[in-house]
């Protein structure tokens, strides 16, 4: 199972360059990308089922001893964020080929698409797998290089400004992490993961707890934590459809497992009562001011952007909790979200596609004109709100439940802003169902730009951006069927992040003999 | 380790400046700040290898010992601080290409200074976004929210991807008329 660990990554790093020398083919490139990520989904597939059978997995490249050269580990928590995100980057390709493959982008095929998108596939499995501090930072360099290309395709004024914002704000981030792995690098002399957690804890406590708040901050603000939210809704609004979704999906979570290691095997042994409530803040904040915003919007895209804003909160929630409830409930809750919001942005990328416009205050008739999409819409809807069969509820239920059991005033202060967090979601979701698929008056577009009308437009959606959207669809629905093993293995997971000593003695640092068959080579000999 | 007083204040100097530049509305002094500040953070991990020694690789015929250890530098911190390095130069290299785009596409006034845009536009709550169709109602007020509107694609299906995939001349074309 070990040597499948670097494919996650090599495959999308392979795929890229072929696609990139495909330019001119664009039918080949599809299929390359095709190939390329459902190998990466395969392979975490595997991993995942070599994880929780057989315990964390780990490699270090280039047959290097263990503590010296890149390590690439799969814990669950890692195999189930890969699994997932994979999922997710195939399903967008598959919208996107189908988006691309009619109409009038054939004659502006963007040749630079397909080599982006996989590396930015690869900087995700990168970031997931990566053993130390540095690869993790090397892993998001990779996916954030390849989103700034993605959000600014076409080089329109629109993205090309709020891709600025973005840029900016993502190498402000980039700066502070680096900062912060300086700073561990010169407290405790490694940035292995395996290595860290002994010697951090071996620091004086204002010195950890210095280094905890820099890497808190840098990922803060990359997985869009309240105070440090501003720049979401504004960038990803402006992107094509299926670079949206996949952003929704992936980055922001991302920067969510970079924080759930953060805090559970970096500084794990690093107790501080005021990080921990700086934390329960931060996540009841993001949770209500984000859904406060998506209700001030008119506009379905920005709107989903302030709730994927939102319900990044629920899993600070669990992280702030640190239970391993709490944690598993958050691993799950991750899971969930990642395709569910992956889901709304295909499906507001169809009704835009159909209507012609994601304005509220023009869209309106369409479940007569494309019932389909109504429902498309409507099920990861009420998913996201909460509603009691849906995946959604089951994971706010474990949240609610670890808080609840963990007593205190921060943690039924939790249990409350999640509750009305949940609450408001369904409010501005079902506020935007009813706008653009309920309401009497036909969709108003203005007759310049768009001779026909907005049913005669319904009918000329693609079938394959349908069918690939419907499919992410069908796999968050699933997740209802299959919430009870999954809530186990997310528990696992986060048992399996947690459990520093397992951690370590699998990835192998310097300070730790390797454990048999897995990392050092010469663990025979040492044997006595 | 023992960072000399040198290197702190410039790794401070560097930062601070970095930091300062970051807030301007210039695009230029947006860029040079990242570089300032990036390379700044460069030579925080540069500092944290401790004292500087004689050289990063230890002599391949010499026993490896806790006195020979001490006095070479700590290998780690280059081979980190060259990755960022690079990481830095493509990334100043892509601001470098969207400020001139930018610069391209706002350039009538022949400056790069951002502005904000239409205050109507985004109190209501409305994105920009490409592809959006115009409605009078919207876009009559402020010239920065025709510009955008024009900016954008017209095509018909939406953000469709490459559908604003037009060259620069174009964009201009539609802001100077």
């Amino acid at each position: 199972m070990r040597v499948l660990l670097p494919l996650a990554v090599l495959l999308p790093v392979l795929g890229a360059a072929l696609t990139l020398a495909l330019g001119s083919h664009p039918v080949a490139q599809r299929w390359v990308s095709v190939a390329a990520l459902s190998g990466v989904t395969a392979t975490a597939a595997a991993l995942l089922f070599g994880a929780a059978t057989d315990g964390p997995q780990s490699v270090v490249l280039g047959a290097w001893p263990a503590g010296v050269g890149i390590s690439l580990v799969a814990d669950r928590l890692s195999a189930l964020m890969l699994l997932t995100s994979s999922v997710v980057t195939l399903s967008v390709m598959l919208f996107s080929v189908g988006q691309g493959s009619t109409g009038d982008t054939e004659r502006t095929p963007v040749s630079i698409y397909h080599p982006t998108f996989l590396t930015l596939s690869a900087g995700v499995s990168i970031a997931f797998l990566a053993g130390d501090l540095f690869n993790l930072y090397v892993g998001f360099e990779v996916l954030l290089v390849s989103s700034y290309v993605l959000l600014t395709l076409g080089g329109t004024a629109a993205r090309v400004r709020a891709g600025m914002t973005y840029v900016v704000v993502s190498i402000v981030s980039s700066l502070l992490f680096l900062t912060g792995l300086g700073l561990v690098y010169a407290a405790t002399g490694t940035v292995s993961m395996a290595d860290l957690p002994g010697r951090l804890s071996g620091l004086p406590l204002a010195v950890a707890v210095g280094l905890q708040l820099v890497l808190l901050l840098a990922f803060g603000l990359k997985a869009a934590a309240f105070p440090l939210s501003g720049w979401l809704p504004d960038s990803y609004p402006t992107a094509a459809a299926p670079v949206a979704a996949v952003f929704a999906g992936l980055l922001t979570k991302v920067g969510v497992y970079a924080i759930f290691r953060t805090q559970t095997v970096l500084f794990g042994g690093v107790e501080s009562a005021a990080v921990t409530t700086g934390l329960v803040v931060v996540a009841i904040m993001t949770m209500l001011v984000g859904i406060l915003g998506a209700i001030a919007q008119n506009d379905l895209k920005r709107l989903m952007s302030f709730t994927l804003v939102s319900h990044i909160g629920y899993m600070l929630f669990g992280v702030a909790l640190g239970t391993v409830e709490a944690l598993g409930a958050a691993v799950f809750y991750a899971v969930h979200h990642i395709l569910v919001q992956t889901a709304l942005f295909l499906v507001v990328g169809l009704v835009e596609r159909a209507a012609g416009t994601t304005s509220l205050r023009r869209l309106g008739g369409l479940g007569g004109a494309a019932p389909g999409i109504a429902l498309l819409f409507l099920l990861p809807a009420l998913n996201l709100a909460g509603i009691p069969p849906f995946s959604g509820f089951i994971g706010k239920l474990a949240l609610l439940r670890a808080g609840a059991e963990e007593g205190g005033f921060a943690a039924w202060a939790l249990v409350v802003a999640g509750v009305v967090t949940s609450l408001l979601t369904l409010y501005a979701i079902s506020r935007a169902w009813a706008a653009t698929f309920w309401s009497g008056r036909a969709t108003r577009l203005d007759p310049e730009v768009s001779p026909e009308t907005a049913a005669a437009r319904a009918h000329r959606v693609p079938p394959a951006m349908v069918a690939a959207a419907t499919g992410v669809v069908v796999v968050v629905t699933a997740l209802t069927l299959v919430a009870g093993p999954l809530l186990d293995l997310a528990d696992g997971a986060a048992a399996d992040t947690l459990d520093v000593q397992q951690y370590s003695s699998v990835v192998g640092g310097l300070d730790t003999p390797p454990a048999d068959g897995s990392g050092g080579t010469d663990s025979g000999e040492k044997a006595p | 380790m023992s960072p000399t007083i040198v290197l702190t204040v410039a790794i401070g100097g560097l930062v601070a400046t970095g930091v300062y530049l970051l807030t301007s509305r210039h695009l230029t002094r947006v860029v040079l700040g990242v570089v300032v500040a990036g390379n700044g953070v460069n030579l925080l991990i540069i500092a944290a290898a401790g004292r500087a020694g004689r050289a990063p690789v230890l002599d391949p015929d010499g026993e490896i010992t806790l006195e020979t250890a001490a006095e070479s530098s700590d290998p780690l911190p280059q081979a980190l601080v060259l990755t960022a390095i690079v990481i830095t130069f493509a990334v100043t290299a892509f601001l470098l290409a969207m400020a001139y785009r930018t610069s391209r596409i706002e350039g009538t006034r022949g400056d790069d200074v951002v502005r904000d845009t239409s205050p109507q536009g985004r109190s209501r709550g409305e994105a920009a976004p490409p592809g959006e169709s115009t409605d009078s109602a919207d876009s009559s007020d402020g010239p920065a929210s025709s510009r955008q509107q024009r900016g954008a694609p017209r095509g018909a299906g939406g953000p469709v991807l490459g559908a604003g995939n037009r060259p620069a001349s174009s964009a201009a074309d539609g802001e100077a008329g």
